[in-house]
């Protein structure tokens, strides 16, 4: 219970931080660290304009998202508290349901049949699916080095395994997280959310038609998606059996290391061509699937 | 009265259907299926509460063999059951349109053939004796030949049912040739005499002719060239029946092949996971190229009995080297996919056949916005997609899910060539369900949302109550098995432990059907705050002003219907990644230097199934120019007629002579 909190509380946090850290870093004076909750109050308060084409699919979909989304956050657990529902696999669980609000996402966009959200929503379904396996291949071997199979258990025995090399795992763990995140929340360098021209959004273009309550909803989601991705980095990188208060300041500072480290990255970097995307992609995967064999080399199954 | 002269009784009074009065063919060809689902079905679950016990049932005719019931028949008759009867609903609303255009005759026939597959497919999961089931077999395909047909005034579609019947044979072929190898050594020809061959002679080779003979039943890549042909060319309701339970005969004849296995069995499971895997990707890649509706779904038939495989193929890895939890996970899975298959996939056809009764074509380039024309169809077809794409809370998911958690659970203890081939499948699983997951948001999206593509799909209307109830039946399996795997999962479990003698203990199914009940409580909660959250936007919206306005088309205003996301568009930049395995062929002429105001010009594209084009294209095309060449003697003139039969005569003159021959 106290995960999730933390998760929602991070979530509050989260995009204020990114956004912070990108004005600091161009020189601007920027926005507030609450802008974006604040925005969230706006779009709530707002009326909605539907476009004529749009049925019923473009209005369930936000909220089937968010709720697939606050879903997934259920299973994650918290340093040493097991999730509030645990169970082996959960993970596959976790991957499939972030999926399925992916899918209304994409459908919702291709309600409003705009040749632009036709595009981003092409582009999510493409980029999504090629950077599935590599969630999978890090959980793989993050199973086959502690020896279980749901988060909560893999997490608790992460540092708990008596292996040296706890470290490099921890790290590559972190660095794969991260990418997953970037790539799942369509942040640089796959996607940029502050570009300007439809034809080069992803994620933004998706949205172009909701508005309101709706456009909230979304927008909820990807912040909360935000945090269940540092929540994982945190589960990787900070071991668990310390006393529940340090926990929870280490998580809150994590999840501000993480928003940092994305503004920075989005301050500094230049998003991809499109069409090196897929590249880009599969690189992560590769990058597992080394992690992989080096899993393989540790606990001395190849040598 | 004993039920096997019920199933007799009903055999023979399917021939009255030909001389019952037309008004009333139908609801007498109802009458006699619904009576022999239930008693069927009435045995399947008497099997599997008997505890383990086969049952035998004596038919008193002197030719028709005793007919055995273990819980593996006992499971594949209910897969039959649901969706024949199913289908069978559906069919009245769909044949509707053509009473006018065909004669009593043909729907005659019609009925007829249905209900023989019916009964050729359950004689196929009880028959024992070799022969008998060739027989069942052969039944199968010629009645499946005889529904394919329907449109036989259409040239293209007899072609395809003339190419379906040569296929299948090819098929009977193998396994009539297995069957008769196992005669040979053991003197009996049955499924019972297998073990006995199995425990003398080498596994792998009679394996891999069983294999064949029903993997193209089944259509495992590269045996699958009948199966996108014969499945748009056949009525709806037909091909949800053949692509939802027919192909799964050809699951049935492997497991029973790998109930007897003796000796091999690792080399077995890979060869069966490196095909399911190849089968499942290959598919779904297709998949994604097509725009006929009903061949989309066709190719991923072939994804999902890769999926199928996928299970079967780690349970048998698992059964060589003693890991229960993979077998026992891995066969589950792989048989609660035949169930979830038949039952999302049947569906799926069954809308595709709605689709195309109202909208006349089946290409999704030209429909569109069918959601709103058709709000019932969509919505069933919606949750047939989120249920092939196995995703939660469905019953696609929980099958996956057995799968995906035996191959975790066995990887830490896993061996390095283990670890690989589970890392693979792993991989290989996730790129299935990735793939599927981009495949179905185009369809559905490109098909059924936005505006309609053109004047056919503006006229579509909601398909009739008759074909619609029908397919809540299905659906409501779908919903069951999603959100209640607990309550099937133990059958599932007893039946997989008994068939393939894994040790059944609580130590190793207990965390799993644990598991599920907590992905039921979890899919239970999804389904509530879902809920929750559209209820409360509906309040909240109510005190807002809605309004609505035109698609934001970047200032654009006088945007159409053309200008939206096309299915090939959709798929143009997978198709760029997979060009190399696709073989996507452009046909276009470039503009010239010297060519100021280019003339108007066409563009295709296609992308081909290589191996069809290996397999039977290239084959057939070199026999027939073959044989056109030899063709030359063929002059019609009678003096050449002489000649030949002069120069034959002499040939076997001189070879007697020279005791040739």
């Amino acid at each position: 219970m106290a995960g999730l909190i933390l998760i929602i509380i991070a979530a509050l946090f989260f995009p204020g931080i990114i956004l912070r850290t990108k004005s600091i870093a161009s020189g601007r004076k920027g926005p507030g660290i609450f802008q974006p909750v604040k925005d969230i109050r706006v779009l709530v308060r707002k009326g909605s304009v539907f476009s004529n084409t749009a049925g019923i699919v473009f209005r369930i979909a936000p909220a089937v998202t968010l709720s697939s989304i606050v879903c997934a956050s259920l299973v994650l657990p918290f340093a040493n508290q097991e999730a509030l529902i645990s169970f082996d696999g959960d993970f596959i669980f976790f991957a499939y349901l972030l999926a399925l609000g992916k899918f209304f996402s994409i459908i919702g966009a291709l309600d409003t049949g705009s040749s632009f959200e036709g595009m981003g929503a092409n582009r999510e379904a493409f980029f999504s699916m090629l950077i599935e396996p590599a969630f999978f291949i890090l959980m793989a071997t993050f199973a086959m080095f502690t020896g279980y199979t749901s988060f909560s258990d893999i997490f608790r025995h992460f540092f708990l395994t008596g292996n040296d090399y706890v470290l490099i795992y921890s790290i590559i763990g972190c660095y794969l997280l991260i990418q997953i995140a970037m790539i799942e929340n369509s942040r640089v360098p796959v996607d940029d959310p502050k570009t300007h021209l439809e034809l080069t959004m992803i994620h933004e273009v998706m949205i172009l038609d909701n508005s309101g309550f709706d456009k909230a909803l979304i927008h909820i989601g990807s912040y909360l998606k935000f945090a269940i991705y540092g929540s994982l980095v945190f589960n990787a990188l900070v071991p668990s059996g310390w006393s529940v208060w340090l926990h929870a300041a280490l998580f809150i500072l994590v999840q501000a290391l993480f928003a940092v480290i994305i503004g920075l990255l989005e301050s500094f970097r230049a998003r991809n061509k499109m069409n090196k995307n897929p590249k880009f992609i599969l690189t992560i995967s590769a990058i597992a699937m080394i992690a992989f064999v080096v899993i393989l080399i540790l606990t001395s199954k190849l040598t | 009265m004993d039920g096997s002269v019920i199933l007799l009784i009903i055999m023979l009074l399917s021939f009255l259907v030909f001389a019952v009065p037309r008004p009333f063919k139908y609801y007498f060809l109802l009458i006699s299926l619904t009576g022999g689902i239930i008693l069927t079905s009435l045995w399947s679950i008497a099997a599997f509460s008997s505890g383990g016990a086969t049952a035998e049932i004596n038919i008193p005719v002197a030719f028709i063999p005793t007919l055995v019931i273990d819980r593996i028949s006992a499971f594949f008759i209910i897969v039959v059951n649901i969706t024949v009867f199913v289908g069978f609903l559906y069919a009245r609303g769909y044949l509707k349109p053509y009473y006018g255009t065909r004669n009593a005759l043909r729907f005659s026939i019609h009925y007829f053939s249905y209900l023989w597959l019916w009964l050729s497919m359950i004689l196929v999961v009880m028959i024992r004796d070799g022969m008998a089931f060739l027989i069942a077999w052969e039944l199968m395909a010629l009645s499946s030949f005889m529904l394919v047909i329907f449109d036989a005034e259409d040239r293209i579609t007899m072609k395809t049912g003339i190419s379906y019947l040569i296929q299948m044979h090819a098929g009977m072929f193998f396994i009539l040739v297995s069957f008769l190898v196992v005669e040979k050594e053991t003197g009996q020809m049955s499924f019972d005499a297998l073990k006995t061959y199995f425990s003398s002679h080498s596994n792998l080779p009679l394996f891999l002719l069983f294999f064949i003979g029903f993997g193209i039943k089944a259509g495992f890549v590269p045996l699958h060239t009948w199966l996108p042909q014969a499945h748009p060319a056949a009525p709806s309701h037909v091909s949800g029946v053949m692509s939802g339970v027919m192909i799964k005969m050809g699951i049935y004849g492997i497991i029973r092949v790998l109930m007897s296995v003796q000796s091999g069995i690792l080399g077995i499971g890979i060869i069966m996971l490196a095909v399911s895997i190849v089968s499942g990707l290959y598919g779904v890649m297709m998949a994604i190229m097509q725009h006929d509706l009903k061949r989309l779904l066709a190719y991923h038939s072939i994804e999902n009995i890769g999926i199928i495989g996928i299970g079967i193929g780690l349970g048998m890895i698992g059964s060589a080297s003693g890991n229960t939890t993979l077998s026992l996970l891995g066969f589950s899975g792989g048989m609660l996919h035949v169930l979830n298959h038949s039952l999302f996939k049947s569906l799926l056809f069954f809308n595709a056949g709605s689709v195309y009764q109202s909208a006349h074509t089946r290409n999704i380039e030209e429909l569109g916005g069918l959601m709103k024309r058709m709000p019932y169809t969509a919505g069933l077809f919606l949750l047939g997609s989120l249920a092939i794409c196995g995703l939660p809370p469905f019953n696609g998911f929980i099958s996956e899910y057995l799968i995906y958690i035996g191959m975790f659970k066995s990887l830490p203890s896993a061996g390095l060539n283990q670890s690989i081939i589970l890392l693979l499948s792993i991989t290989g699983m996730v790129l299935i369900g990735g793939l599927a997951v981009f495949c179905f948001t185009k369809v559905f999206g490109i098909a059924f949302l936005g505006e309609p593509r053109s004047e056919k799909a503006s006229h579509a209307s909601e398909a009739a109550r008759s074909m619609i109830m029908p397919q809540l039946i299905s659906a409501a399996f779908i919903l069951l098995i999603g959100l209640a795997s607990f309550l099937v999962i133990k059958p599932l479990f007893k039946t997989v432990s008994e068939a393939f003698i894994i040790p059944y203990t609580e130590i190793v199914s207990s965390p799993s059907v644990s598991s599920l009940s907590q992905i039921s409580i979890l899919g239970g909660i999804f389904v509530i705050l879902t809920a929750v959250i559209l209820l409360y936007r509906y309040y909240h919206l109510r005190s807002r002003t809605v309004s609505a306005g035109p698609t934001w088309g970047c200032g654009y205003t006088a945007g159409n219907y053309r200008q939206q996301y096309t299915s090939t568009s959709y798929s143009y930049n997978y198709n760029h990644l997979a060009k190399p395995l696709l073989q996507t062929k452009k046909i276009m002429e470039d503009i010239g230097e010297d060519e100021i105001f280019p003339a108007g010009r066409t563009f295709e594209q296609h992308s081909d199934d290589a191996f069809k084009k290996i397999l039977i294209d290239k084959p057939v095309d070199w026999f027939s120019s073959l044989l056109k060449n030899i063709a030359v003697m063929q002059t019609g003139e009678i003096r050449h007629y002489i000649l030949y039969a002069f120069i034959f005569m002499l040939l076997i003159l001189l070879l007697t002579l020279f005791k040739v021959i």
